[in-house]
């Protein structure tokens, strides 16, 4: 007797707990006033995923420190770096715990933040929150909430361009034939982010070398250095000759260095580290937009709900080539980043590709996020797949031919 | 020859291991106090040799990540109630001595049904509806996936080690291939699920959920300690066949116990999705359902202990990772803290639950040998400490002390006597524990 009526105070407890919540929140109306901040109190907040061991956030990292500096901001007082931010409720914490210690721009550095972020602006509209490879700015209109990203794509093409020049280097070498000419290439999720990197690094090889093809493997985890290793290494056996990867851990270089298989490697150079394998690298250069945003809060200038870093703007990197590239790589990279600069080279022109056997000329494209992940808008313009234009992150997904997936990841 | 060496050394080992009985009660605390100190004292240490000079620094950013604002400590006692819901699910199956490693995958299915009642209901009804739906489905969820193995052992005495572990990792799949139907787009993140989410009480996140956990400890207190429930799964953990004897239904009360045990992980899944991080992913546990075993272990299963070791845990790794993201240490900083912490204490237990007596040595007529260096310095540490815990017992209560040897003797007196009146499982296992210590206390009295 005495529990069940315990267990009926306790339940009444419950519900009027509940209650009393339900009329405290009730939040619909805000009002963002953003100003303009004075130099000396910009204080941005920094929100990484993993931290410095990740290549992907060690990107991330060491371009807010060469921004700061640009900045002639102080390192110390002005920049608070939290690493190892989950995808969770953890990064809404940080978030609010960055502003609650008077940081006033906040960057979160992983797609999945991007809700937590979004949690966070809304409760702090007069606190800039930037936020990288994320998709909804654009359509939540926020007033203090922006995405950004970079045609790294273009990057991915020149690294592409440079595997192409060693392949063909190694096929007049005679160590395989033309028609042997295999990449490898390790990615995290069958995701239009990675789709986009494989296919326009496949591109560029393809530019320069026409009989090569590429097996895709998915390890369904942005940072898991003994799976993307083993990936590596089970490519390397079904007979890849130069692996690539779109995963942010030292699994794939170091699989390649203990191979002796050239690599190519993103977000960072391993080129000290694995000397005999690492070729070149591409990457998105943040210090641009830090710089930007943090001159729009001193300036008050409205910034950009969806930017998109582009190689004239110095976001899209592809530097410090290997000793082992392919001779005349660099002019050759050269003179394809010329052209993409003047226009007269798209990486997705659907010339150049097609999808099983058929030239692509109509593609809906899933720009604005919506829960049911339908396409809303045509991405091929005058016969040319326009990929982060509409939106900042990329949204290119077709599975285009000579490239091969052999497995799919879609979900962690 | 070999066989010789082999025989010497198991005939000859150096010491062996004595259960303790002479521990009093305020010098075991006493003993877990230091062992906290002392890790967290290593814990400093280890900081320091990471990078120099931040010893000081260290539990500066300890508690300055924990205690320094209002809102980390909120989320200081978040992190302590999700662990202390999901240590109080896995305590019952335990203190039943059911191994339920399972519980990950338990609160995984909590989780799961809260996701999907939110994810479904949401828009349609009001929020007040879903939550108390999705209170219902998690539970049930919870209770399914910790009614399976149960059965199974049951019924045909299977290994509820194995099958507990084993479905966790089903729990997992189902989660992920979930993710993939509900997220086309391949980048596995569900997001926010913006309806059933929990009201937020006052100016900060997650107090419904600490208030939730709160009743909840007071709860199982009862249930363990004064329901016949209770009282009957402590039988079948301390022996089956006593539980037989007396009648206990055991298949029943194991399979009776491990439904409220996922319940419970149903209920942690409901508050972590609903109350918490609003979305579902195969990481949603972070390992607090293997966490939280250690944590009901380490207060005996008393609900109470667990919100101090629950408690401790929390801002062990909420400290070292402030500490870790200020320092630059690196994800793994937090597991290395809390690894040194859980390693101590659980030696502390063993050290204040077993004694090591070195053996002496015998000669061939079977005559003692002088006690060896090693021995002398055992006895002199003993002999030592002793004094000093004479010395503070003496500083505490004033009172005068016998000598170590009769307040041994008397020590183990004492605890036979105590034995009926604490233990739960009074009459029967008493009568068996009273008649190990009478023969323990003989033989202390006559070395």
């Amino acid at each position: 007797m005495k529990k069940k009526v315990l267990a009926f105070v306790l339940a009444i407890a419950l519900v009027a707990a509940l209650a009393i919540g339900l009329v405290a929140c009730n939040q619909t109306e805000r009002e963002v006033n953003l100003q303009a901040i004075e130099k000396e109190n910009i204080k941005i907040g920094l929100i990484c995923l993993h931290d410095e061991n990740s290549t992907y956030d060690a990107n991330f990292i060491n371009a807010m420190n060469e921004a700061v500096e640009n900045l002639g901001l102080n390192k110390e007082t002005q920049l608070v770096i939290r690493t190892n931010i989950s995808e969770s409720e953890a990064c809404y914490n940080a978030a609010v715990d960055l502003v609650e210690d008077g940081c006033n721009i906040i960057f979160a550095d992983s797609f999945g933040h991007e809700d937590y972020i979004m949690q966070a602006a809304w409760e702090y509209p007069d606190v800039r929150f930037c936020h990288a490879t994320g998709t909804k700015a654009h359509t939540a209109k926020y007033g203090n909430y922006y995405n950004a990203f970079a045609s790294i794509y273009e990057g991915r093409y020149l690294a592409g361009v440079v595997a192409g020049m060693k392949l063909n280097e190694m096929i007049a070498a005679g160590k395989f034939t033309a028609a042997e000419a295999k990449m490898g290439y390790v990615g995290a999720f069958t995701y239009a982010e990675v789709i986009s990197g494989y296919t326009s690094f496949y591109l560029g090889a393809k530019s320069v070398c026409p009989t090569v093809t590429m097996d895709v493997t998915f390890t369904g985890s942005w940072y898991d250095e003994v799976a993307e290793g083993e990936s590596a290494t089970n490519l390397i056996n079904r007979g890849c000759k130069l692996i690539s990867q779109h995963a942010d851990s030292w699994g794939a270089p170091n699989a390649c260095k203990t191979a002796g298989v050239p690599n190519v490697t993103y977000n960072i150079s391993t080129k000290t580290e694995c000397p005999d394998s690492y070729l070149v690298h591409s990457r998105i250069n943040w210090a641009p937009y830090y710089e930007y945003i943090v001159n729009s809060a001193i300036n008050n200038t409205e910034i950009a709900y969806d930017w998109t870093g582009t190689i004239e703007t110095g976001s899209v990197i592809v530097e410090d080539y290997g000793k082992t590239v392919a001779a005349g790589t660099e002019a050759a990279v050269n003179e394809a980043k010329a052209k993409l600069i003047a226009g007269t080279l798209n990486v997705f022109d659907t010339a150049n590709f097609t999808v099983n056997g058929k030239a692509v000329t109509t593609y809906l494209a899933d720009v604005d996020t919506d829960a049911a992940f339908a396409g809303d808008t045509e991405a091929i313009v005058n016969g040319i797949f326009k990929e982060s234009f509409f939106r900042s992150a990329p949204y290119f997904a077709l599975q285009i031919d000579g490239i091969t997936l052999l497995n799919q990841a879609f979900g962690n | 020859m070999v066989t010789n060496i082999f025989k010497k050394l198991k005939t000859e080992a150096p010491f062996h291991i004595v259960k303790r009985t002479d521990i009093p009660r305020w010098k075991k605390w006493v003993i877990r106090l230091v062992t906290v100190l002392v890790s967290l004292l290593l814990c400093g240490i280890i900081s320091s040799i990471l990078k120099p000079n931040s010893f000081g620094t260290f539990f500066d950013e300890m508690f300055k990540g924990t205690f320094s604002t209002p809102r980390r400590i909120v989320n200081l006692f978040q992190e302590t109630a999700m662990l202390l819901c999901i240590a109080l699910a896995v305590t019952p199956a335990f203190k039943m001595k059911f191994w339920n490693i399972g519980a990950e995958g338990q609160v995984l299915m909590g989780a799961l049904m809260c996701a999907t009642c939110m994810r479904y209901m949401g828009g349609s009804v009001a929020d007040p509806v879903i939550i108390i739906v999705a209170l219902v489905a998690s539970v049930a969820g919870g209770a399914v996936w910790g009614a399976i193995p149960a059965i199974f052992k049951a019924k045909w005495n299977t290994n509820e080690t194995l099958f507990t572990l084993m479905m966790n990792y089903i729990a997992m799949g189902l989660i992920a291939f979930i993710i993939t139907v509900w997220v086309p787009s391949g980048s596995g993140v569900v997001g926010i699920i913006r309806y059933g989410q929990f009201p937020r009480l006052g100016q900060y996140p997650y107090i419904l959920n600490i208030i939730i956990v709160a009743v909840l400890v007071v709860i199982m207190y009862i249930y363990l300690r004064f329901s016949k429930h209770g009282y009957e799964l402590s039988v079948v953990g301390e022996s089956v066949n006593t539980a037989k004897y007396i009648g206990i239904n055991v298949r029943k009360v194991i399979v009776r116990t491990m439904i409220l045990s996922g319940a419970l992980c149903g209920i942690a899944g409901w508050l972590l999705v609903g109350g918490t991080s609003y979305t579902i992913s195969t990481s949603i546990v972070a390992g607090r359902g293997f966490t939280a075993i250690l944590i009901s272990w380490l207060a005996h299963f008393n609900p109470i202990a667990m919100v101090i070791s629950s408690f401790l845990i929390a801002f062990l790794s909420q400290g070292s990772m402030q500490a870790a993201s200020t320092f630059g240490f690196g994800g793994s900083f937090p597991n290395i803290i809390t690894a040194v912490f859980f390693f101590l204490v659980i030696a502390s237990e063993f050290f204040i639950s077993y004694r090591i007596k070195l053996r002496r040595k015998m000669n061939v007529e079977g005559e003692e040998i002088q006690p060896s260096k090693l021995e002398k310095f055992d006895n002199s540490i003993t002999e030592f400490f002793a004094n000093i815990e004479n010395k503070i017992f003496r500083l505490f209560t004033k009172r005068k002390t016998k000598t170590v040897a009769d307040n041994s003797v008397a020590a183990v007196e004492n605890e036979c006597l105590q034995i009926p009146a604490t233990s739960q499982t009074d009459d029967l296992t008493a009568t068996i524990q009273n008649s190990d210590c009478a023969e323990v206390s003989d033989k202390e009295v006559q070395e």
